[in-house]
């Protein structure tokens, strides 16, 4: 491994310059009102980057009162869906003149992979905004068929004051992934990001602030979820929360939901995709798309291909190789260009990680290869592969947010199905085959919102994308996204001598 | 009732007695020929003297095949007239069959071995979202070429329809990555996928009216499906689409996949539509051309074909409306672009218990119509088209007093150089009259009484044409009737001439088939392709 040079910082990096570390309410950074901070740290050395301003509810009271008056009373929902998407178009150009700087962010406070973020996750994020931009003259409501002679249509209205919830993982395109849809939809938004990764962000406040979006339209409030998350869940002046993040947390937002004002909910959670290789896949294929499938991003995806089965006719060789690809994964700095895999984005994900490792060999799962952390500080740990686990083992059953991948020989395809389906969770699921009917057997049969079939993690504007069973409910992407940020209204009025009913 | 009756009828009467001191020709007079000397007398035309010299110099007089600008194989050009004197603009390039064999050879090519069908929506996507960033750019060249060519104000172009050209090719840009085939059940253990593929190479044949605009229409749903394209613009108006189809490429348009062949619809226009490698036609244009093109396409592939043709629109004011915005609107839907629009509303139908006073200010609205030299600030009107179209306008109006109906306004040439009419209004017009019943494509009004909702829905729908329609309405129940009542492709309620990108728009009847614009047109450049696979051992159906 250290030949690798793995989990070493790389020497001379510039950092970025943090311009960014108050809240953005109603169109200006401000202080916290408690004037409290928090702070964020880099993963490769555990390091302050930067204190943050902390908010509570006083402020995020404050956001959504900022956000409540610039749909009521301000020009976002009264524009043109032309207007609004060419003000998000303005804002998709600004940001692609900021790329580097921005994955450089991402880079520090999330240790993500810098070549990575350059090249697919800002680019992703601009595509996303673009997207929606176009997609804000494409609302369609419809006309009506009623039993009777009425005249009636149905409007598509933004449903109001969004409150958005994202993770650290992937911090840019959540951001967009939940903000791009509803500001086209005319709705105005108060963002929560995860407190691993509030600076890009704050940057993204600053671009749309400068792209034209309207003061109150877009608020961003750092802060931990049991303080300005609840504020932001239990509110009675928010008309929809859209959240990304576990299971767990996912349940504490939907009862809030529940016991406040009834807000819609959608939520995308965790997953333990299953990766399904039957015997006449190609092989080589086949390991590369299953090592990146748990290892891209250190395991910290939600979609990650965490349950890797493999029909028995292919497993001993499969597992041959796919050890040699996890030794060859280079961790390291994610600004180094030649490194596969940074650091967990902190201590307590860290820790967890090899705790379930742990967990792992005591229930008598086989470790073929990693099981340790690697370097002398930071978060890095190795790629780590169990083989003989069974479904009842905890590796098989919890998502573990990193780089271990649990492997599982199974003969039959119903058997693959079976057991495929025997997860509380329904993120994703990758088939391997050239077989036509496996393949469409078995995207119909697996209970997951996305399905990849000789691909993986082909993410795409247009795709929806969300789960099924406890990985939630809602889609965001494409255009099922901006429904959840649009509420339906049937307009109807008696129609008098009407030619045609 | 009675009362409000009363009122109404003394309004409209002092209005008019007042109107009569300002004008006191009467009706003798004017059949007589006087016309003319009302709008000098009113000023209509301000003075045409040296025309103003176009802000833009003219780039593209050639054909555009695979991406270069050559002449035509024949060598042949032909002159492209200023409406306001008659003169030359330019010698342009003219195309004929051998030169859209090259260019229906290159689209084909391009569409064939790509890259532009190959290409990511997203991609496309990107390149026409630059070319709307460059028309923005070349805003006022493009508005003083199209209205050096065409004679329209240049305030209309440069602030209304060159912005629309960039609004509609973005709006089409954003479709691109939005085209959605279904998943459909099927009646058994079937997987059913229905892709939207581009339908191949487009045929395009585009009026001069409105040469950008309708480049929008027709090039922006073609390439955003990923379709290759022909276009022919039309003989009076050559210059714009050229210059638009440069910046296209600039934007990073691969070659072949815009060819533009300018050209006259005998020779150029009949080879597009009878190509046997030409996968649809679309063409907006006179119902007489529209019914050549079908047939062309009959003959010879069977391509699809969408027509987009002529109107007889009806503008209907109802006795609520409020006289003096129904004046004002049912002016603009007839005088806009010198009358010469397919949805004009060349039919003013008014209420008998409002028509005396709408007609005395219809006309005086029309003698207070500023014609002049388009380039001129404030003028609302230019000249005609060309020659041929001043002719025929000229002879519908004479056709309109022989027939009996009045002469309020205008009635002759304005000026005496260059193709300008005067603003001209005709009442007490019948059904059956010509002016009634044909498209005269001019700046002459016609309006007609009706007493009650039911005959003016039967009158206005007794028409081969069926393009729009004008609803002048405060009631709610009247504007819901007449909405679904008339056999029209748009119904504007208390509007005129609203054409978002986003709304579809087509005929009815004889003016034409498919439609234009909005979600609807990406229908025409699709084709539709159902896979069906079976399923076993499915886990639901």
């Amino acid at each position: 491994m250290a030949e690798n040079g793995n989990g070493s910082v790389k020497e001379g990096f510039e950092m970025p310059e943090i311009k960014y570390t108050k809240l953005f309410i109603n169109g200006e950074f401000v202080d916290a009102a408690s004037g409290k901070e928090f702070e964020t740290r880099d993963p490769r050395t555990g390091d302050v980057i930067a204190n943050i301003a902390e908010a509570d509810k006083v402020d995020v009271d404050l956001a959504i009162k900022a956000a409540r008056e610039a749909f009521d009373h301000g020009p976002w929902p009264r524009m043109s869906g032309y207007e609004r998407g060419r003000i998000l178009h303005k804002y998709a150009d600004l940001i692609e003149q900021h790329i580097e700087e921005l994955a450089a962010l991402d880079g520090i406070d999330a240790g993500k992979l810098f070549a990575f973020g350059k090249a697919v996750d800002i680019p992703g994020a601009i595509r996303m905004l673009r997207y929606y931009a176009s997609a804000a003259d494409k609302i369609h409501g419809e006309t009506l068929k009623l039993n009777g002679a009425y005249q009636g249509y149905t409007l598509k209205e933004p449903i109001g004051v969004v409150g958005v919830i994202i993770p650290w993982n992937f911090p840019s395109m959540m951001f967009f992934l939940k903000v791009s849809p509803a500001l086209a939809a005319g709705c105005t938004v108060v963002v929560k990001p995860a407190e691993q990764t509030p600076l890009s962000a704050l940057f993204y406040a600053k671009l749309a602030k400068e792209a034209g979006i309207p003061d109150g339209a877009l608020n961003v409030v750092n802060g931990f979820g049991p303080t300005a998350g609840a504020a932001l869940t239990s509110h009675m002046d928010v008309d929809n929360i859209s959240f990304t993040g576990s299971p767990e947390i996912g349940s504490v937002i939907m009862q809030s939901a529940a016991t406040s004002n009834l807000k819609t909910v959608s939520l995308e959670l965790g997953g333990k995709s299953p990766m399904i290789i039957f015997d006449d896949a190609n092989l080589d294929m086949a390991v590369g798309l299953a090592s990146a499938a748990v290892f891209f991003n250190k395991g910290e995806i939600c979609v990650a291909g965490s349950r890797v089965y493999v029909q028995e006719g292919i497993y001993d060789e499969f597992v041959k190789k796919v050890i040699e690809v996890a030794k060859g994964w280079v961790v390291g700095d994610p600004f180094d260009p030649k490194v596969n895999m940074g650091p967990q984005v902190d201590k307590v994900q860290y820790e967890r990680v090899l705790k379930y490792i742990e967990y792992g060999k005591r229930d008598g799962a086989t470790l073929l290869t990693g099981g340790k952390p690697c370097g002398e500080k930071g978060y890095y740990i190795e790629p780590t592969i169990f083989a003989d686990v069974k479904e009842d083992m905890k590796i098989a059953q919890d998502e573990i947010f990193g780089p271990v991948m649990s492997l599982i020989k199974f003969k039959t395809i119903e058997e693959a199905i079976e057991r495929a389906n025997c997860t509380k969770y329904g993120l994703a699921a990758g088939i391997l085959t050239n077989d036509i009917n496996i393949a469409n057997r078995v995207s119909r049969s697996v209970r997951a919102g996305t399905v990849w079939i000789n691909c993986y993690f082909v993410f795409d504007a247009d795709a929806p994308f969300g789960g099924f069973k406890m990985s939630g409910f809602g889609r965001d992407q494409g255009m099922n996204a901006i429904e959840k940020y649009l509420q339906v209204k049937s307009v109807i009025t008696p129609i008098y001598n009407s030619p045609w009913l | 009732m009675m009362g409000q009756r009363l009122v109404s009828s003394l309004l409209s009467r002092c209005l008019y007695a007042s109107h009569r001191i300002l004008n006191p020709l009467t009706r003798q007079e004017r059949k007589l020929g006087l016309a003319t000397r009302i709008s000098q007398r009113f000023s209509t035309l301000t003075a045409i003297e040296d025309p103003v010299t176009p802000p833009v110099e003219v780039k593209y007089t050639k054909l555009l095949i695979n991406g270069q600008f050559v002449d035509a194989a024949s060598g042949k050009t032909f002159p492209t007239l200023d409406p306001r004197t008659g003169e030359v603009i330019a010698h342009v390039a003219e195309g004929d069959s051998v030169d859209i064999d090259c260019a229906v050879k290159a689209a084909r090519k391009a569409f064939d071995e790509g890259p532009w069908p190959k290409m990511t929506a997203y991609e496309r996507s990107r390149i026409l979202f630059k070319f709307a960033d460059l028309i923005d750019e070349h805003n006022d060249e493009l508005a003083a070429l199209e209205s050096w060519d065409n004679g329209k104000p240049f305030e209309q172009s440069a602030k209304e329809e060159v912005p629309l050209l960039s609004r509609t090719i973005r709006y089409y840009a954003g479709w691109a990555d939005k085209i959605h085939g279904l998943i459909v059940p099927g009646d058994g253990a079937h997987h059913v996928q229905v892709l939207r593929e581009p339908i191949g190479v487009a045929g395009q044949i585009i009026p001069w009216n409105f040469p950008l605009v309708m480049f929008a229409w027709k090039v922006g749903p073609a390439l955003a499906c990923g379709n290759t394209v022909v276009l022919k613009p039309a003989e009076q108006t050559p210059l714009t689409a050229l210059y638009a189809a440069a910046l296209l490429h600039e934007a990073g348009l691969p070659d072949g996949v815009l060819n533009v062949v300018s050209g006259f619809g005998p020779t150029a226009g009949s080879a597009l539509a009878g190509h046997m490698e030409v996968d649809k036609i679309a063409f907006t244009g006179s119902t007489g051309a529209g019914k050549i093109i079908q047939e062309l396409a009959a003959k010879s592939n069977l391509k699809s074909v969408t027509l987009e043709l002529g109107g007889k629109s009806p503008f209907i004011v109802m006795d609520d409306a409020n006289v003096d915005q129904a004046v004002e609107l049912a002016h603009s839907a007839l005088f806009h672009n010198q009358g010469q629009c397919c949805c004009a509303g060349s039919r003013t139908f008014v209420h008998e218990r409002v028509y005396d006073e709408f007609v005395e200010k219809a006309k005086a609205r029309a003698l207070k119509r500023v014609v002049g030299d388009p380039f001129k600030q404030g003028v609302e009107q230019g000249p005609q088209i060309d020659e041929e179209q001043f002719s025929k306008i000229l002879e519908y109006i004479t056709s309109g007093i022989d027939s009996g109906a009045t002469l309020v306004a205008g009635g002759g040439r304005a000026g005496n150089k260059g193709f300008y009419i005067q603003p001209t209004v005709f009442s007490d017009v019948k059904d059956e009259m010509t002016i009634a019943q044909e498209e005269i494509f001019g700046p002459v009004q016609t309006i007609l009484k009706f007493k009650n909702l039911n005959e003016v829905i039967q009158r206005a729908n007794a028409s081969p044409y069926g393009l729009a329609a004008g609803v002048f309405t405060n009631n709610l129940n009247n504007a819901n009737t007449l909405m679904r009542a008339l056999r029209v492709g748009t119904v504007w309620i208390n509007c005129y001439n609203l054409l978002d990108a986003a709304i579809p728009f087509g005929g009815y009847k004889m003016s034409g088939i498919g439609r234009e614009k909005g979600m609807d047109s990406l229908n025409s450049y699709l084709q539709v392709k159902a896979v069906i696979t079976p399923l076993e051992n499915h886990a639901w159906l």
